[in-house]
């Protein structure tokens, strides 16, 4: 029910929205929930367990049980606290976890089987017969308990994430909050205010206090316009800080488009801030706790402060007739407001037989509210007092068990707070998260007065400790009224007394818990559930602590609470994974002939974060198979030429140069000479094969080092570790060049003639021997040639400054084409290196020693390398160890597939017999047959043997011969020319 | 006759506008990784000076004098970009060409800073990080520099590979900065 005259909404701005498709008129300013309650709307949503109905408890980021679920398809978005989401023109919400609709929900059947799913039931009943679970039980519970769900469709919001610096964070905008960003505004700091509310100002917003002599809201607006003016202050608004990490660190979520019917192009949903702040001030606030009795779950029973925020804030009473029901002077408050308001009120009830007598209600002491009726919601409630039991018809009851300081942010790196007799709450102590501070109601200050003073006082003592000179100021002044309360938790009685509305947790299960003797805290919690919904037991935690201390007979301080963890209110994973999606996933990287090779129609594949070609389809063929086999055709008859930028080049310089190297690669490299190229074996520390390379001497104290495209950034990495770590002695420098040069292997019996065409000098045989290299002028410009070969052919590898790329590698295929070649992609290089039989990561995939590999003879006998003595390790050298060997079919259509494992003819492919595993595998052209590289016990010395490849994944068994690795040109003859 | 065409790394794609924001290729010229020789530190940085009018730049600063820029580039390493290295620094330097490794873009406009708090997970406010201050840091998933210029705006590197993504990044950023208004 609307109340005229009050309320910070815009009344000339009414906004139309629906719910479960009827619909409703609010105003601009409304949250769903205060919209839904001005149309007295109650029933909002079914209880997790048991589908009992729920209405609106609270007006806060904590509501546990107005869930709603707004947007369809791949903007749906679940379990939106209606307390929260702000009301837009348009706006479609619908109740979720109900069947077939919220006020006919067939699901709550459970409550009648209430009695049988209390605490510990599924780990009682569902133990027997284990496969049950899985099967049946599970899929049973999870459809009939839970939350509103993801539509399956792909997320198409946006998301963002971004980082934030400042001198001071400010968290809360409450009173304490806006006095502490004044006190550090007006000193000059830098100051970020973040709010999770779209609009600032805290309970000064919910509630009539006057700060000096002028109602809370425009004080607050008044300090608000005063901030928005400071360049050094930022006020973010809808921005929940989540989080507190080391070194003042603070995770939060910044709601941006929520409330908005159109997002705009680009604009984000949610923005996930990391927020490094060198002092916070902690400036939650507090939140009230429900008073647990008999069916205090009805719709229209709702906290005692949410009754007055929808009052004063959003013009709405939430009943038409409303009894207050409190164990404290504050909850009076509602009284009074209400009876300004002109609203009826049926009944003050107050627990304290003691309590300060208020005018103009009726006020019953010592009386305690034990059960409610209403279908579907609040009908009447029962009281019983000194003077025996009487129902009272009303349709709101409005309850307060106290207060609790939203201390969760203080308790994120393992602080644990302490237990304030007085107010009958935990707070805070001092140190729990370095450079944070908590100011007024969260530390547990109160009234007004104390929450402006302890916000000064926090700001001053941040700044002081910045060395920024702060002026306090004199303070406004407002209400001091100390807090009065009575403890009381759970009124006795039958029926279940809801603690945990939001994971239908009872009195009585807590009761259970303890004597099944679960009676630690965190125990508790894991066997009744409790605290474990998306609310993290904000309005349950206290009370069903006070209840199992009860249980326990001990004190509340004994018993503790649970661990408060980040996030202080749910995130979304998108939020959090916020850019990670699509093309933000993880960089591209293209190499200089990238267009060109796209332009020919290739399908790149991915190495590591690079994209390479697969080949190079041409008009006719209709597998890859056909290009693939063309292409290593151009290499072996004519000439190929492929892009290699990829490969990990780096520039090591300086007198200890040859050092270094002969320290990190298994062979020599100081005897090298200058102008000459050798292959290198590096091992890891554990004397593993880490990567092979060509590395190439320059000059006297300047090589050059190849690395394997994968291995690229592992290589400089370990590389820095050696000259930083190990030998920071040594004068070497290095530094990467992969991205400086483009650089294309040119190979085949005419690719001489094809780089004669495009050097000033041409390339003389007798100059240019294999596994030489040096500076050459290509059309003009600088370039470095190397004489290798990954195919077994005549080779080169040509590099250029990295801006020639495209041009040369436009002009290299098409010289290319004119003599019978072409380019050719990564499966054409594949073919020609394993019918040479070299390696690549598919061999040494970090498992593998040099002895493995066949390469036992490159470790130098003469000098010390890394992994060197790790790889002299007893089980590291001796007999029977998987080896390098070549596989060939017995029958020439026989298929060899990679990860297929190896046994012996005569036995069953069974783990026991393992003999080894195939590791590379292609149809060779040259062989007209599939061939392969794979690991065998002893393989080297079993040449000519019979083994069995079974693939038990694909149920491929072929028989096959095992021979040389090396299956074409053995002697090299092609190579070297 | 065949010849060699250059192509930057951004070529065709730049500037792009958004929002007041603009993103610009920049070619700085010859880009040279200096690193002294062991112990040779002052003997590269007065030659640095001597042949560039270029103060070593100390760590997280980069030092200007008309096109030629130092860039603290790492431990032991500054860029020297918009000049040919001297020959004079060979002697206690090792010098490394880098003119063909780097993709270089610059952003300015007022939103430049948020656009930036969106990628870089670094303190960019001035006074801070005013003119001549630098970071190698993440932009984005990249490993980059950034370097605020004397404009007000920034200059930002990643390598040449990654020119694409550094752009998709870049627009997104800017993008949803524009969209907030």
């Amino acid at each position: 029910m609307r109340v005229q005259g009050k309320g910070l909404i815009d009344r000339d701005r009414p906004v139309s929205f629906t719910f479960d498709g009827v619909g409703y008129s609010g105003y601009q300013g409304d949250t769903l929930a205060s919209a839904l309650l001005a149309n007295e709307v109650r029933l909002v949503g079914r209880s997790f367990k048991y589908h009992r109905p729920r209405g609106i408890l609270t007006a806060g980021s904590e509501e546990p049980n107005a869930l709603v679920t707004v947007g369809r398809d791949g903007r749906q978005d679940p379990n939106v606290r209606a307390t929260v989401q702000e009301i837009y023109e348009g706006m479609a919400a619908r109740s979720q976890n109900r069947w077939p609709s919220l006020s006919f929900d067939l699901m709550a059947v459970n409550d009648l089987a209430a009695p049988f799913l209390g605490a510990g039931f599924y780990y009682k009943t569902f133990m027997w017969p284990r496969s049950f679970w899985e099967k049946l039980y599970e899929p049973v519970i999870r459809r009939a308990a839970g939350l509103g769900a993801l539509s399956g469709q792909d997320n198409s919001d946006r998301y963002e994430r971004a980082f934030a610096f400042c001198d001071l964070l400010v968290i809360g905008a409450g009173p304490a909050g806006l006095m502490a960003a004044l006190v550090a505004g007006r000193a000059g700091a830098d100051v970020i205010l973040a709010d999770e509310d779209a609009r600032m100002g805290g309970r000064l917003l919910a509630e009539t206090y006057e700060i000096d002599g002028k109602p809370g809201a425009v004080w607050a607006e008044e300090a608000l316009a005063e901030l928005r003016g400071m360049e050094n202050v930022r006020l973010m608004t809808r921005t929940t800080v989540a989080g507190a990490y080391d070194q003042g660190t603070y995770a939060a979520l910044e709601r941006v488009s929520h409330h908005r019917a159109d997002r705009g192009a680009g604009a984000p949903l949610e923005c996930f801030w990391r927020i490094v702040a060198r002092r916070a001030v902690l400036a939650a606030g507090a939140l009230e706790r429900p008073i647990a009795f008999a069916d205090n779950d009805r719709p229209g029973i709702m906290t005692a402060g949410a009754v007055r925020a929808y009052l004063n804030r959003w013009g709405v009473s939430p009943g038409r007739a409303v009894t207050v029901f409190g164990n404290n002077d504050d909850a009076h408050r509602t009284v009074r407001d209400l009876l300004a308001a002109g609203v009826h009120v049926a009944a003050l009830i107050d627990s304290r037989h003691d309590a300060t007598r208020l005018d103009g209600v009726r006020m019953i002491r010592g009386g305690q509210v034990c059960g409610s009726g209403g279908r579907q919601g609040l009908e009447r409630i029962t009281v019983r007092h000194p003077g025996g039991e009487e129902r009272i018809a009303t349709d709101c009851l409005a309850m307060s068990g106290g207060w609790n300081p939203s201390l969760h942010l203080t308790c994120h790196m393992n602080g644990r707070p302490e237990w304030r007799r007085d107010i009958a709450a935990f707070v805070p102590v001092a140190g729990m998260v370095p450079g944070l501070r908590a100011a007024g109601a969260c530390n547990g200050a109160f009234s007004t007065m104390a929450c402006l003073r302890e916000g000064a006082e926090a700001a001053s003592e941040a700044l002081n400790a910045l060395g920024i000179k702060a002026d306090q100021g004199t303070l406004p002044r407002a209400e001091e009224t100390p807090c009065v309360l009575e403890p009381l938790w759970a009124v006795p009685g039958r029926g279940r007394a809801w603690l945990d509305f939001q994971n239908d947790v009872t009195v009585k299960d807590v009761k259970q818990a303890a004597v099944e003797n679960f009676r630690s805290v965190e125990h508790m919690k894991r066997y009744t559930t409790q605290g474990m919904a998306t609310d993290q037991g904000k309005n349950s935690n206290v009370a069903a602590l006070a209840v199992l201390a009860d249980a326990t007979g001990r004190g509340i301080p004994e018993t503790g609470t649970t661990t408060f963890r980040p996030p202080y209110s749910p995130i979304a994973i998108a939020a959090l994974g916020a850019g990670g999606e699509g093309k933000g996933f993880q960089p591209e990287r293209f190499t200089t002939s990238h267009a060109a090779t796209l332009s020919r129609g290739a399908p790149m594949i991915e190495a590591g974060l690079w994209y390479r070609p697969s080949y190079f389809p041409q008009a006719g063929e209709t597998d890859w198979q056909q290009s693939c086999d063309r292409e290593v055709g151009y290499v072996r008859n004519a000439v190929g030429v492929a892009d290699v930028s990829t490969l990990g080049k780096i520039d090591i310089q300086g007198a200890d140069a040859a050092r270094l190297l002969d320290f990190v690669y298994t062979n020599m490299f100081s005897t090298l000479k200058v102008g000459r190229v050798r292959y290198g074996l590096m091992l890891r520390e554990d004397g593993h094969v880490m990567d092979d390379g060509t590395t190439a001497r320059l000059g006297e104290d300047h090589y050059l080092m190849t690395t394997t495209t994968a291995a690229a950034g592992q290589v400089m990495a370990h590389l820095e570790f050696v000259t930083q770590g190990l030998h920071p002695e040594w004068d070497v420098s290095i530094c990467s060049v992969t991205e400086q040069w483009a650089q294309f292997a040119v190979a085949g019996p005419r690719a001489r003639e094809l780089l004669n065409g495009l050097l000033d000098t041409p390339v003389d045989p007798a100059d240019w021997p294999f596994m030489s290299c040096g500076a050459v002028s290509v059309l003009g410009g600088g370039g470095r040639l190397f004489r290798i070969s990954f195919s077994g052919e005549e080779g080169y590898e040509i590099a250029v400054p990295a801006r020639y790329g495209a041009s040369l590698f436009d002009l290299l295929v098409r010289r290319a084409e004119a003599l019978g070649g072409g380019a050719y992609g990564m499966e054409a290089l594949n073919v020609l290196r394993i019918e040479k039989g070299f390696i690549t990561h598919a061999e040494i995939h970090g498992r593998v020693t040099a002895y493995d590999i066949g390469m036992g003879g490159m470790v130098s006998a003469k000098k010390d390398c890394i992994g060197k003595t790790m790889a002299q390790r007893p089980g590291l050298e001796e007999p029977g160890r998987e080896r390098l060997v070549g596989l060939k079919p017995i029958a020439a259509e026989g298929k060899l597939l990679a990860g297929a494992h190896l046994y012996r003819q005569e036995d069953a492919a069974r783990c026991e017999h393992d003999q080894g595993y195939v590791t590379s595998v292609c149809h060779s052209p040259v062989l007209g047959r599939m061939i392969g590289l794979g690991f065998l016990a002893d393989g080297p010395e079993r040449i000519g043997e019979i083994v069995k490849m079974v693939d038990g994944l694909r149920g491929v068994t072929t028989y096959c011969e095992v021979v040389s690795p090396v299956f074409y040109d053995p002697e090299g003859g092609r190579m070297r020319g | 006759m065949d010849r060699l065409f250059a192509k930057t790394p951004c070529a065709g794609q730049l500037p792009l506008s958004i929002g007041g924001m603009t993103v610009s290729e920049v070619e700085l010229g010859p880009m040279t990784a200096l690193s002294p020789r062991k112990g040779q530190g002052a003997a590269l940085a007065g030659a640095l000076g001597a042949a560039h009018g270029l103060d070593w730049p100390g760590a997280g600063r980069a030092t200007a004098a008309g096109d030629a820029r130092a860039i603290w580039f790492g431990h032991d390493s500054v860029l020297l970009t918009g000049a040919a290295p001297d020959a004079a620094l060979a002697g206690p330097g090792v010098l490394v060409d880098q003119s063909d490794a780097w993709t270089v873009v610059r952003l300015d406009g007022t939103g430049a800073e948020a656009v930036l708090a969106r990628l870089v997970p670094v303190d960019l406010r001035a006074p801070g990080f005013g003119t001549g201050a630098t970071a190698r840091c993440r932009i984005g998933h990249m490993a980059g520099s950034v370097t605020r210029l004397e404009t007000g705006g920034f200059l930002l590197m990643v390598f040449r590979s990654m020119a694409q993504t550094l752009l998709h990044d870049l627009k997104s950023a800017m993008e949803a900065v524009a969209a907030r208004g």
